[in-house]
């Protein structure tokens, strides 16, 4: 039996050519069900939302059978224009979606392009903006929003025609945590209050699972559907928070951080008197107060550093920040906190309006391009950039000329840093993963000794991030410098030894890891919340295995050791 | 609360003041007035002018910065102006400057003469030339740094909707072109890639950025289909073909109007009697048309006396240079035969002055924007 105001998919088959993306899918949302749609990277899982309003296949092209229903109405047949009034949907990024330019015009959009009366425009727009909490920005330009607010927007522009479902593909995952906070906490409650049925995609399923009331996990074009706890035991991909609760046997698993503590007792009692074992304990024993005080001078050394934008805007305010080799450093703040502007600033090209830096005694800034990416390498939030070749073998050849280094020192280095990629690939066709390598090798084919990365994290699934934290790890045995800016606590406790947070341009804590997310709620992960002191799955198996407690005697060995400020 | 919302409120009138239709006005007339002499003292007041109105009347958005972009193409116009006057020369005079290798093209090729001698007063009177082509592109500056071409769309009438959608979408491709340039340029630098020449270049800037644009339009055309741009749901066929052919039918009637007019052939009385024609029946078609399309406006915005004082002071310009033609027509077209600084007209200067009235009429919404 159909429900009559939910989604339904009835043994619904997509492909493009060959093999299906989606293969004989079906199953049934009740109306007003807010729906975690979970999947790998690449699994299609936003085919399979953009099939609720027609934008596949009429964008995409590719053969579909099967039936798709939207509150009773038959989407086959219909363009998503025509299924505006049905189905909301919101893109991954919303600046791309916007069509007009301040909040207000956005909002009405779609009511305009369905005809309805401007003064039912006006009550609509007013209802949505209050609903959203979008009435002290309801006059500004779009461009000057925060990310936060402009994700709202998109969610609000996509409500106002008061459509039966809301499909977005991953709302947060160019959010800070807070930013995403507030845009799951409005969209739970829209379900709530106008009882819309909401699907949702999202790669960092620790920040959404909570809020979900049912999961449906898409692995090989075959889609699983059943409560959120259910699937993420069964799910190759899942949050910390499952993953722990998969560890310690507790049933359910739990899918919240409340519900995980009140299992938790046992698993405390057992890790009680143990340490988490390095690499992450490598600070434990080496804290010192004076960069000068190690062996030789430091990798890194950022006096004062200031960036100013045209129009007065200071984004990096007098920032100092030392490293020293074999460091990993995450650098976390919210959205528009000054991290990107910090990293182009330290890598010499993005300018800066003040301060010096110094990378192993060298300025970068007064280097040309050339020899200033041998100083520091630079992988920007848009990977993609630094790649122009038609194919990955091409690419490789590329980065050996533009580094006059023998040819295949790249092709050899993204071997190393993940395996099996096919040299006739378009740099495009490669996964989020593969293609975020793949420009790790352009730049590493340099041999900067500092690596930064600008949110490397977008896009990757816990695997994939899980591959990138130990590539990274590698790297900073290796002797290189390691700095990431990132809003994805999961991934900062994996990977960082030492957390620096902005706000406004300004440092406003510098630390070991543990140290620091411990200290906040915003930036701690899921497990320390649990088990206050453990940051990641993986070091509480390894001490529930009985060998993570000689893990201080091992401290000095390789992973090195980092500077305190 | 109460004071954001007391803020919002007067951001809201100060943002509803200049209309865009006022400004894309107030720069062509401004331009008409440029087009209309080629006294250099004007020109450059002209261009003052402009920047004083674009500096004291633009917002923060993105398309603010157009004014000096086509600054910037205004001044390659000289060079270009330039380089053409020195490579196949122009008018001539007694005061040469150099020589150049001359070459005469035979007489079947046009008997074009290639090089030869550059003269101080030919050098004048292509750098009038290409001023006066520098100031046009100016003011269309002007136009696209204080117009919001989104705005703009707003105030079509409904039947040209989705058109103009179409040419908005194509006009703000440009700011995220030079956007993308921005990106990519930096990204090379992060390779250690500077070469210049058209090769790598080409494969380097030029096919990453058109190939974001790509992506970005497509995500853009995706973003309102989904929002239910182009909708036909609800209107019986029959309706939307009778929509189109009225549509289509004013628009030729308009052409047909202005290929009239601009011919030389047809006596004025016919010419006219077409035009007036045509223009009803374009307006006819497009009201008709606009009955039917479906779409609504929200807050549409009005043309108020402001706007219409704004339109007033770019005419002002024009009527100055009408009344110079009069009176002082040799101070509008100076000679550059013989060498002469150039007098300024009175009449002319005063209408272009009066052309700044906008920057104290519809000062900036800046400061509400943080």
């Amino acid at each position: 039996m159909m429900n009559p105001g939910g989604i339904a998919f009835d043994h619904v088959t997509f492909a493009y050519a060959g093999a299906p993306v989606l293969d004989d899918v079906s199953f049934d949302l009740p109306e007003g069900e807010f729906c975690l749609l979970v999947g790998p990277t690449g699994a299609g899982k936003s085919t399979l939302l953009k099939t609720v309003n027609g934008l596949v296949p009429h964008f995409t092209g590719g053969t579909m059978a099967g039936r798709i229903t939207v509150a009773g109405r038959e989407v086959h047949g219909s363009t998503p224009a025509d299924l505006a009034d049905l189905v909301g949907y919101v893109g991954q990024d919303p600046l791309a979606g916007f069509v007009t330019d301040e909040v207000e015009r956005e909002l009405a959009y779609t009511a305009e392009q369905l005809g309805v009366a401007p003064a039912a425009m006006r009550k609509r727009v007013t209802e949505i903006v209050d609903l959203l909490g979008l009435a002290d920005v309801r006059d500004r330009d779009l461009a000057a929003l925060s990310s936060g607010q402009r994700q709202r927007v998109a969610i609000g522009a996509a409500l106002v025609a008061g459509p039966a479902a809301l499909i977005l593909d991953e709302p947060t995952s160019a959010l800070d945590p807070t930013a995403a906070d507030e845009v799951l906490s409005t969209l739970h409650r829209l379900v709530h209050d106008l009882g819309v049925t909401v699907l949702l995609a999202e790669h960092r399923l620790e920040r959404v699972a909570q809020y979900a009331d049912s999961a449906l996990l898409l692995v090989g074009g075959k889609v699983t559907a059943g409560s959120v706890g259910q699937i993420l035991a069964a799910s190759p991909i899942a949050p910390p928070v499952v993953e722990l609760g998969r560890l310690a046997g507790w049933p359910g698993p739990p899918v919240t951080i409340r519900e995980a503590r009140r299992h938790a007792a046992p698993l405390r009692e057992a890790l009680a008197g143990r340490h988490p074992a390095p690499p992450a304990a490598t600070f434990k024993p080496a804290r010192r107060k004076s960069p000068a005080s190690e062996s030789g001078p430091p990798l890194l050394d950022a006096r004062a550093l200031t960036v100013d934008y045209p129009g007065g805007v200071r984004a990096v305010n007098g920032v100092d920040l030392v490293a020293a080799r074999c460091e990993r450093i995450a650098l976390m703040g919210r959205n528009g906190s000054g991290k990107s502007s910090l990293l182009w600033a330290l890598q010499g090209t993005g300018k800066r309006s003040g301060g010096m830096v110094a990378i192993g005694g060298d300025d970068p800034a007064a280097r040309k391009p050339a020899e200033r990416r041998t100083l520091a390498g630079l992988v920007p939030a848009e990977p993609a950039d630094l790649l122009y070749a038609e194919k990955v073998a091409a690419e490789c050849d590329g980065a050996d000329r533009d580094g006059r280094v023998p040819v295949g020192t790249c092709a050899k280095i993204l071997e190393d840093l993940v395996e099996g990629i096919d040299g006739g690939t378009h740099p495009r066709d490669l996964s989020e993963g593969q293609r975020l390598a793949l420009a790790l090798a352009v730049t590493l084919t340099a041999a900067p000794p500092l690596l930064l990365l600008d949110e490397p994290t977008r896009g990757l699934d816990y695997p994939g991030k899980a591959a990138l934290a130990s590539r990274l790890g590698k790297l900073a045995e290796a002797g290189h410098c390691v700095v990431v800016s990132t809003h994805d606590v999961e991934f900062c406790a994996e990977f960082a030894s030492r957390v620096v947070i902005l706000s406004d341009g300004e440092v406003v804590a510098d630390g070991p890891a543990r140290q620091i997310v411990a200290a906040s709620p915003m930036f701690s992960p899921q497990v320390e919340k649990v088990l206050p002191g453990w940051l990641t799955v993986a070091e509480v198996a390894e001490a529930l295995g009985g060998n993570g407690v000689d893990g201080v005697g091992t401290a000095g060995n390789g992973t090195g050791d980092g500077a305190g400020t | 609360m109460s004071g954001n919302r007391a803020a919002a409120v007067t951001l809201r009138t100060a943002r509803r003041t200049a209309h865009p239709a006022a400004w894309w006005g107030w720069a062509l007339l401004l331009a008409t007035a440029a087009g209309r002499t080629a006294n250099p003292w004007l020109l450059l007041l002209i261009v003052a002018v402009a920047g004083l109105v674009v500096t004291c009347c633009r917002g923060s958005e993105p398309w603010s910065g157009a004014y000096r972009v086509f600054l910037f193409i205004g001044l390659s116009a000289i060079a270009v102006r330039m380089a053409f006057y020195i490579v196949f020369g122009g008018s001539d005079g007694p005061t040469v400057l150099f020589s150049l290798p001359s070459a005469t093209l035979p007489a079947w090729a046009a008997g074009f003469r290639l090089g030869g001698e550059v003269t101080a007063e030919g050098a004048l009177a292509a750098a009038y030339d290409g001023l006066r082509l520098a100031t046009l592109l100016v003011c269309v500056g002007a136009a696209n740094a204080l117009a919001s071409p989104r705005r703009l769309l707003r105030s079509v009438p409904a039947a040209l909707y989705e058109v103009s959608v179409a040419v908005v979408v194509a006009l703000s491709v440009a700011p995220q072109l030079v956007a993308g340039v921005g990106r990519v340029r930096r990204a090379r630098a992060l390779r250690g890639n500077t070469s210049r020449s058209p090769a790598n270049l080409m494969r380097t800037v030029v096919s990453p950025v058109l190939h974001d644009a790509l992506d970005q339009s497509l995500a853009l055309a995706a973003a309102m289909a989904s929002r239910g741009y182009g909708r036909a749901a609800g209107i019986p066929a029959p309706a939307r073909r009778a929509t189109s052919a009225c549509l289509l039918i004013g628009l030729m009637g308009l052409c047909a109007g202005a290929y009239v007019l601009l011919g030389a052939g047809t006596p004025a009385p016919i010419a006219w009697a077409v035009v007036a024609c045509s223009a009803a029946v374009a307006a006819f078609g497009i009201a008709f048309a606009s009955k039917r399309v479906p779409h609504t406006r929200y807050r549409p915005d009005r043309f108020g006396a402001r706007d219409w004082a704004i339109v007033a002071s770019g005419a002002a310009a024009v009527a100055g240079t009408v009344l110079s033609g009069i009176y002082e027509p040799a101070a509008l077209w100076p000679a550059t035969n013989p060498l002469s600084v150039p007098e300024l007209p009175m009449w002319a200067a005063a209408g272009i002055l009066l052309a700044t009235a906008p920057a104290l009429l519809a000062p900036s919404s800046r400061g509400g924007a943080p």
